[in-house]
Formats: structure tokens, sequence, C-alpha cells
């Protein structure tokens, strides 16, 4: 069964830009959640200006960005996190060589109930709350009451940054919910008065509150002025350097134009 | 001559049919087992089943499914506690008690509410039953165990019910009239007679209705908070073996351990859910009632 799919699609591919030459350009474009927003404001605009141009989006992960490009079966994967080593091996037994552009910033914020009185949280306080070293909201500075913690599950991309700069080599604990979105957290820690969690700065909402990291408020400004501790770059990667519509595309979107759409899409803009 | 050509062309075509969907689902577990198995050059059986961390994107990762499968266990045993003797006894209500108006109006209803699409009962408890047993209990969370279970209980009960009615329903008359002429009350009849006769079509029905109860996956994706832990109570959070398939198996990079993983756990899930099949038909054709002589 698979190698049959696998049989088919060269032949599936090669029509599919055969077709493209005589009609239209068409961009496929897949990849991570965080990035989907900003993809979807760009291919708007951009077919806007571009009416022979079809862009067709969807969503499936960072990983799965990576992987479509590996397999070209994208022409842009986006990723809300850097190519890993083991992705870049896989890239090179495949001949493939991926090139990443960052297209935006983003920054991931701890949130909490809005009844909680908690105001500011060192990075060693988050990580032993994660950890499960510290359990009740006094311990904290805060009134007393067990912490629930909630955590993205363990293959998002905004879970890998947490881990890398939150947690560092340590395991967030086995009872720490887990919740499949960023929107999930946000409903879940609206729900629930004793939670912790954290979503990317374009999900705080009045619901909820966030909290500042080392005495830093989570903001576009200090996110690009780099005081901010948790943030990230978003990215898209290419199948090697682009060429003809992908390229036309990655540079609308470094463009100013492409910037505010950025804005727009609730991410931080590069410039 | 022609008809029987005719007829024979017909059994040929139903011959494929039956042949292309058994060959589907043939190919559908040889690739489960093919994409699962890997998994065994990274851990041992033993490290993969009784493993009681799943860390599977750490490095060095874990791949301990002990707690997911304690999850699906406890979630499935609490939502049958409380689908069992709600199904049945609607059962019984339906197939003895009820006057044939009351029995019209719920019968339909009991069967709508088994075409609820699982992902709206799954948003009614992650949105409504959460907040509500979570002050109504004062524990730290509503998304949790329980939670989890009297949503699945809302989709096993269904068919515990419909299937079990037919079970009672199909009881021979005689049986309850012999019953009556004994001078047993109705309230005797039914537990001494009635449901003793129809045995094995309940239990029958309480193993499909748990089958789909294991195998659920958006209700306890949305409802059991996914806690890949041990449960000491039924309010702590749980991850279900299918949940962690649904949640991970789009960023589980393709080709690799955290991939196979995943689709081990589906073999494992697709043993629990054979297993319970398998028991329901030799329950129907063990303890099939025949006569009644052997009451």
């Amino acid at each position: 069964m698979k190698k049959m799919i696998k049989g088919l699609f060269p032949v599936l591919v090669s029509l599919l830009v055969a077709s493209s030459t005589v009609f239209a350009g068409e961009l496929v474009i897949k990849g991570s959640t965080t990035v989907l927003p900003i993809a979807q404001k760009a291919a708007e605009a951009y077919m806007a200006e571009h009416p022979d141009v079809k862009i067709s989006l969807s969503g499936g992960g960072s990983g799965n960005g990576i992987k479509a490009i590996i397999d070209g079966t994208a022409d842009i994967g986006n990723a809300s996190r850097f190519i890993k080593q083991k992705e870049v091996d896989l890239a090179g037994t495949k001949g493939v060589y991926p090139v990443p552009f960052r297209v935006a910033l983003d920054a991931i914020v701890p949130i909490v109930n809005g009844k909680n009185t908690v105001e500011n949280l060192t990075r060693d306080q988050l990580k032993d709350v994660y950890m499960g070293k510290i359990k009740d909201w006094k311990e904290v500075g805060g009134t007393p009451g067990s912490i629930v913690v909630i955590s993205r599950d363990s293959s998002s991309g905004t879970f890998g940054v947490w881990k890398d700069l939150v947690m560092e080599k340590e395991r967030v604990i086995p009872g720490a919910l887990t919740v499949p979105s960023n929107g999930g957290v946000v409903q879940a820690v609206a729900n629930t008065p004793g939670a912790i969690g954290y979503v990317g700065l374009g999900y705080l909402t009045g619901e909820i509150k966030a909290v500042d990291v080392e005495g830093v408020a989570g903001s576009e400004e200090n996110t690009l002025n780099g005081s901010f501790p948790i943030s990230r770059g978003l990215f898209m990667f290419t199948k090697g350097w682009p060429e003809g519509d992908t390229m036309s595309f990655i540079s609308f979107i470094l463009s100013k134009k492409g910037q505010e759409l950025v804005k727009e899409a609730g991410s931080i803009p590069l410039f | 001559m022609k008809r029987q050509h005719i007829d024979s062309g017909v059994k040929l075509i139903f011959l494929l049919i039956a042949l292309f969907s058994i060959t589907a689902l043939t190919l559908i577990m040889v690739f489960l087992f093919k994409e699962g198995l890997p998994i065994l050059d990274t851990v041992s059986i033993k490290a993969f089943l009784l493993g009681k961390y799943w860390y599977p994107t750490d490095d060095p990762a874990d791949f301990g499914i002990l707690p997911l499968i304690m999850g699906s266990v406890s979630v499935t045993l609490l939502s049958g506690l409380i689908a069992i003797p709600l199904g049945i006894m609607t059962a019984v209500y339906l197939a003895e008690i009820a006057p044939p108006r009351v029995a019209e109006l719920v019968k339909p209803v009991v069967e709508l509410m088994a075409s609820m699409p699982s992902v709206v009962i799954g948003f009614f408890g992650m949105v409504v039953v959460a907040p509500f047993i979570q002050k109504l209990f004062h524990i730290p969370v509503g998304l949790n165990m329980f939670n989890a279970s009297l949503m699945l209980a809302f989709m096993a009960i269904p068919t515990i019910c419909t299937i079990s009615e037919d079970a009672i329903f199909s009881v021979p008359t005689a049986l309850k009239e012999a019953s009556f002429a004994l001078g047993a009350t109705h309230f005797e009849t039914i537990f001494k007679v009635i449901v003793p006769a129809s045995l094995s079509g309940i239990c029958t029905a309480v193993i499909l209705g748990l089958s789909r109860a294991v195998g659920e996956t958006m209700v306890v994706l949305m409802a059991a908070g996914g806690a890949a832990m041990m449960p000491d109570s039924i309010f702590d959070p749980v991850r279900p073996l299918p949940a962690s398939i649904a949640a991970e198996m789009a960023e589980a990079p393709f080709g690799g351990e955290h991939y196979h993983a995943l689709f081990a756990i589906g073999i494992v899930l697709f043993i629990f859910t054979f297993a319970f099949n398998l028991m329901a038909d030799f329950i129907s054709h063990r303890f099939r009632q025949v006569g009644e002589a052997s009451l």
C-alpha cells in the first residue's frame, strides 16, 4: 500500500507541476500551528496582489512542516522552532538542503487564573513549579492553594521552547495536565483557579493573567529588545534556495507590508 | 442457462466486495504491526509495557506506557460502573415495565444518544462539566478521570441499553407466563427469570459498550486532563492510550522512535479491543439460551 502511494507520488507531483506551469503558480505551505495565522494573513494578501498564484495552506505542526520540505510535499514548511540535527541528517540522506527564514518573533508567557495574586516569577521558580518541587502558591508569595500545572504535549513546538528555555535539562512532572493547543491552555487556566500554564504572546486574553518573568513583562517591546527571557523565532523553511513564487512569497513576508501582517496575526514583527 | 450465469456473476461480485473489506482491514493491521514493532529495537517489551515514565521526546527518551494503560483501564472501569447499571436497568424498564407509549418515546431518544458526535460530548465535558465538578467536589482541577468516565458512560449507555433490550425482549413469553403461573411477582420474574435468561445478550452488550469506551479518543483527549501519571484517586488527571496517539502523532518525526512507539500503542489498543470483541463473541455463543430447559 505504502509503496503504491510512494510510486504514485512522483506522477501526481509531476501532474501538479505540469498543470501549474500551464495555468497558474501553486504554492503549498504546511507546518506549525503557531506560524499558521501569519501564513494565512500573508497568503490572503499575496493572492490578492497576485491573482495567478494559488496558495494552499495547512497546519500539522512544526515537525510535519519540516518533514514536508524534506519529502517535497510542500514548498514552504513552517516551524515554531529551529531545525533539529536529526532532521538535518534525514534531509542530507535525501539530498535536500533546507533553508531557514526567520519571519517573526514570538514570546511564550506564563499565565495564571485571573483571581491569582502572583505577579512575578523567576525562571528558577517556574522550573521548580513545573518539576513539582513547588506545589503550593504560598511558596511563591501567593494565597495558599495547590498549584495545577498545565503543560503542552511533549511534541508541540511551544513545549519544545519551554523545555529548552525554562526546564533546561529537567523533566516536567508526569502529573502535569497536557492540553493539545494554545487556546486549550487559555481555556483550562481560565476555568481552574489554581492553574499555571504558558502560551504564545498572541493568545493572551482578558480571561487570564500574564505573569512577569524575572520582573520583565511579556510584551512585544521586551521581546524585541531581548529582555524577555522566554522568546523564540518563527521560521519558514524552503527546500534549497527558493525560486519563483516561493521566493516572491518569502520576500513579501519579509517586506514592511508583510511584517505588518505578522503583527496583525498576533506575533511580533522583526522590525 | 442464462439465469445461472447471472446468478454466478452476482455471487462473484459479492465475494469480491466481501474480500475487499477484509483485505483493507488486513492491510491496516499489517501496516500497524510493521510500523509499531520496530520500537522493540529501542526498548524491551517489558520496559515498554511496564515502564512508568512516558517522555517520548526527551533525550534520552523514556517509552514506558504503564501510566497510559492504567489511564485507559481506570477510565473504562469507572465508566463501566456508571454505564452498566444505568444501561441494563433502562433496558429492563423499556422491555418489561414501561407502558408501550413511554417506551416508544424513550427508546428513540436513547438511540439518538448513540448518534451524538464524540467531539461534542468531549467539548461538553471540557467546558461545562469540568468547572462544575471542580466546584462541586472542591478539587484543584475538573479535567480528570471522573469527568472522562462520566462522558464515556454517556457514550456506552446507548450501546449497552439497545443490545440488552433486544436480548430481554427476545426471552420467550412462555418463560414469563410460567413464572407468573407459579405465583411470582413481576419483580421476581424480571430478576429471577428474564434477566438470567437474557444474560448472554446482556454480557455481550456490556462488553461491546466497554470496548467503545476503551477505543474512544476525542472524549478522553478533551476531558481526561492528559497527565501521563499513575492515578491515585478518581480525581487525578489521566492520559489514556488513544489520547496519547491523537495528541502526539502529528508532531512525531516520521519513522523515528516516537513514531514507532505511537504505533506500538496502537497495537496494544488493538489487542485490547480485539480481546473485548472476542470475549463478546465467545459469551454470546457459549451461553446462548437454547430452549427453556437450561434455566
